[in-house]
């Protein structure tokens, strides 16, 4: 359906600098009706800036504006706001969701272009005082949400719904804008859950065929490659590719973002986790945690190995660590190396010699207003009292700015942080590089386990790689045994010895590493027969 | 210049503005006629009566509890203390060792309650904070009438029961620490060594802590508490520490406030302490989850600066006798600026 004629929006040789730092040089391409354009590139590579210029946002224009010149149907554009851009009909779906959690999602929807009646009330006092058409906001709503293949409730609350109903959500309140012709989606679906993500990108599909030009930004290539007509790869603000979808694998693509050969798969190992002694025994856990509940887990977990524990999101699989640490309301029972661990209570789980990386990483992982050299020492300090000088037989106990700076810059070396110093504040680092930090810190921690949840979690494909391999190595290193808990299957496949698939809060079966996917994939949907009773 | 720049980015444009202002009341002020040395004098004295309680701010900034406005409970531990200390005869200096000994434990188990408190109701500790305050003062109100105190320089000297609303420190424990190697330069200045040295020694024991493992953790609960409990810290006790500090640092800080100032306030007077301190935190470029001493001294003085000099300075050049409207104008007027500034030092 691509129409070969005079292109939607063209971009001529687009360069922008903050402040010294060039971050776009030279970008030119072009759009067309119906047009589902991939843009890819590693975190920093000048996707989202590249999108703010299009999207005339307020940051271009405080920072001395953008070289090149943007025309949008032939005619050349100069947008001074976002509001210049909306009328122009540039829609633009957000990673952050801009939502009001206490309005419906019809409210939501329309906001601010509710469809109104007229009244007495407003014959006095003029238009502002206009009711709401709720029926025709219900409508308008309910036939946004139609174009997307999925149902939802229009009169729910947002904050309310699951995320991946969210995420929907904001995309409907873009097509509701009728005069919506180019629609900028940043990683729509990475909060989405398998299911969902192939509904949203056949509804991709069908908006484009209905000709609207659409930019897909993904870290997930693969969904590119499917759903993308023209692929732009982007590396250190320059366009190193505009390809053919069709013709392109994951593995080119991952080569030319990264500009290295990626080695996503570190050579698969045979372990013989039977042989060794069980380390970790969980029994009937379950835990209370929103979204993610888990409803009777039993696990033995190897001296030694690393092993995955996979599964569609909701069903439970993060719910395991985060219950075996006492983040969240738990029951069962835990034992560790013979000995039993008292639930909810994080500190006996860290006194045992375990630790945990957790998935939210800005939430619980960092302390984002401090210091890169705090993050990395602090669980270390409190719990194993280490970087600390002893003062009166420990009664005193003083911080250790040396052992801590050491410390970090020891970490910040090995796993290739990249940072101004170790002084630089946690929030100042892109996604990879705070999740490297969040392993540093379960790192000092020295643990005999560590319970490792999505380190890849929205980071990007290089960094990914190098995540990866710092906790192969430092499996292999120290011996230390790693429960990793990720959505990815290939990741998991990629470093584990044997895989455990969660479903429904329990654990539907455990393979080796090297069985095919398919037969992860059955057990993923698997749902089981004879359903357990939920203990108290 | 980029050295200037920086300069003004890390130590603030209110900061500079407020200095900028108080130095030019400095300069106005020996052309109409007021004597420069006794203001700073006044000023020196001021930051010493008022610094501790201050720094009674910065342990539960450090723990996100914010800002500590239930200071006065911490005032009336110190007031329960002090007549105490009169009320079993101690003299000299002895008299305020002992009112320090014997309002500890009126802070420890007060703080304790009040960090309870406001361990259940995380997120609008302020707002409980303020009203704790409040009507802590309300009941102590009634409890100064009933209490048993018979001591003949508290009382009421009709009934012979219920202590009076002003009671002097004078042959108790007055100026035990202004007088305390203090000096003179010329007439009109005088420092009381004493009392900044008192004060530089608990600004001086509260950054120790702050740099000992308990400390660590409390800075740390204060930055964000989930990750503080994923790394095993007990963030309830944590918290409870805090207030506990920080009621027993404002108990500390009005028996200061009351041997240099003369003068014992009970009843409604403990019930306005909260907010002068709360400003000049603020004021000294403190937000509501971080602070540093620094901040506790430079906002001391520059809020007590400012206190001492405009309502003399006004006073002189209008020639009429307006000090008190005008210091309540100031005060108030600083108050309202800092709590504005407070959300631009958060983020």
């Amino acid at each position: 359906m691509v129409d070969t004629s005079a292109p939607l929006l063209e971009m001529r040789n687009i360069s922008k600098d903050f402040f010294g730092n060039q971050v776009l040089t030279d970008v030119s391409f072009s759009l067309h009706k119906g047009e589902i354009l991939g843009l890819v590139g590693e975190n920093g590579a000048g996707k989202s800036t590249l999108m703010n210029i299009l999207f005339g946002m307020d940051v271009i224009q405080l920072t001395g504006g953008y070289e090149g010149e943007m025309l949008v149907d032939g005619k050349i554009v100069d947008y001074t706001s976002s509001f210049d851009a909306i009328a122009d009909g540039i829609g633009m779906v957000h990673q952050e969701f801009s939502l009001l959690p206490d309005f419906t999602v019809a409210e939501n929807i329309l906001l601010n272009r509710e469809p109104e009646k007229y009244s007495f009330i407003s014959e006095v006092f003029g238009e502002r005082l206009n009711s709401l058409d709720r029926n025709s906001m219900n409508e308008k709503s309910k036939k946004a949400i139609g174009k997307l293949g999925v149902a939802i409730n229009s009169s729910m609350l947002v904050g309310r719904m699951p995320v991946g109903h969210k995420q929907f959500t904001e995309i409907a309140r873009e097509l509701s804008k009728e005069s919506t012709r180019i629609l900028v989606l940043d990683e729509p679906t990475a909060v989405l859950t398998e299911q969902e993500a192939s509904i949203l990108l056949s509804a991709v599909r069908s908006l484009a065929n209905e000709g609207i030009a659409i930019i897909f930004i993904s870290h997930r290539l693969q969904e590119i490659i499917d759903v993308c007509d023209t692929v732009l790869i982007m590396r250190d603000g320059k366009i190193v590719k505009n390809e053919k979808a069709q013709d392109l694998t994951i593995a080119q693509i991952a080569r030319w973002m990264v500009g290295r050969e990626v080695t996503h798969h570190a050579d698969r190992r045979s372990f013989d986790y039977e042989h060794s002694s069980v380390m970790l025994s969980i029994k009937n856990l379950w835990v209370d945690m929103p979204g993610e509940t888990v409803r009777n887990v039993s696990l033995d977990v190897h001296k030694g190995e690393i092993i995955g524990i996979g599964g569609l999101a909701g069903q439970g699989k993060l719910g395991i660590p985060n219950g075996a640490m006492g983040l969240f309301t738990a029951g069962g029972s835990i034992t560790f190396e013979g000995k039993e661990i008292a639930l909810n209570e994080p500190r006996r789980f860290l006194d045992a010699g375990m630790a945990f990386v957790s998935e939210d990483r800005r939430g619980v992982g960092l302390l984002l207003d401090e210091s890169l050299d705090w993050n990395i020492s602090f669980a270390a300090m409190q719990v194993n009292d280490k970087f600390l000088k002893k003062y009166l037989n420990g009664m005193l106990m003083w911080r250790d700015e040396k052992q801590i700076q050491a410390v970090a810059q020891q970490y910040i070396d090995a796993l290739e942080i990249k940072c101004t110093s170790y002084r630089q504040k946690a929030k100042e680092l892109s996604g990879g590089n705070q999740q490297k930090i969040c392993l540093a810190k379960a790192f000092a921690l020295t643990p005999k386990l560590l319970f490792v949840s999505e380190p890849t979690r929205g980071i990007d494909i290089g960094a990914k790689s190098l995540v990866l391999q710092a906790l192969r190595d430092y499996n292999e290193k120290s011996g230390t045994t790693i429960v990793m808990i990720s959505s990815e299957l290939e990741e998991l496949r990629a470093i584990c010895d044997r895989i455990a698939i969660v479903t429904d809060g329990r654990i539907s079966g455990i393979l080796p590493a090297e069985t095919p996917s398919e037969d992860f994939g059955l057990l993923m949907v698997s749902k089981r027969g004879n359903t357990e009773e939920k203990p108290a | 210049m980029t050295k200037i720049k920086q300069f003004i980015h890390s130590f603030g444009w209110p900061r500079i503005i407020i200095g900028l202002f108080l130095l030019s009341l400095f300069i106005i002020a020996p052309f109409v006629g007021i004597n420069v040395s006794t203001s700073l004098s006044d000023t020196i004295v001021r930051f010493g009566m008022n610094g501790i309680m201050v720094l009674a701010m910065v342990p539960m900034i450090h723990s996100g509890c914010g800002l500590n406005f239930g200071l006065p409970l911490g005032i009336i531990a110190g007031l329960l203390g002090g007549t105490l200390s009169i009320e079993f005869n101690f003299v000299g200096n002895v008299s305020f060792l002992m009112a320090i000994l014997l309002s500890t434990p009126f802070a420890v188990i007060l703080g304790w309650g009040y960090g309870k408190l406001l361990n259940r109701v995380k997120g609008s500790e302020m707002m409980i904070a303020t009203y704790v305050g409040f009507s802590s003062v309300a009941f102590m109100c009634i409890m100064w009438l009933l209490l048993p105190y018979n001591h003949p320089s508290m009382v009421w000297g009709y009934a012979g029961t219920g202590l009076r609303t002003t009671i002097s420190t004078e042959g108790y424990y007055w100026h035990v620490l202004s007088n305390f190697l203090k000096f003179g330069i010329g007439d009109h200045f005088t420092f009381p060594t004493g009392m900044i040295l008192f004060f530089a020694l608990i600004a001086f024991l509260m950054w120790a802590f702050l740099h000992t493992k308990k400390g660590t953790a409390m800075t740390a609960v204060g930055s964000n508490p989930v990750f503080a409990r994923a790394s095993g810290i007990n963030i309830d006790k944590i918290r409870t520490l805090s207030v506990i500090m920080s009621t027993w640092l404002g108990a500390i800080g009005i028996l200061v406030y009351q041997q240099s100032f003369g003068f014992i306030q009970l009843y409604m007077g403990p019930f306005y302490m909260a907010l002068p301190a709360v400003s000049a935190i603020l004021i000294g470029g403190a937000s509501v989850n971080k602070a540093t001493i620094l901040n506790v001294v430079v906002g001391t003085l520059l809020f007590q600066g400012i206190l001492t000099m405009t309502p003399s300075v006004m006073n002189s050049i209008i020639h009429t006798d307006m000090s008190e409207v005008i210091r309540i104008i100031v005060s108030n007027g600083m108050i309202l600026y800092a709590l504005t500034r407070k959300s631009e030092a958060t983020r």
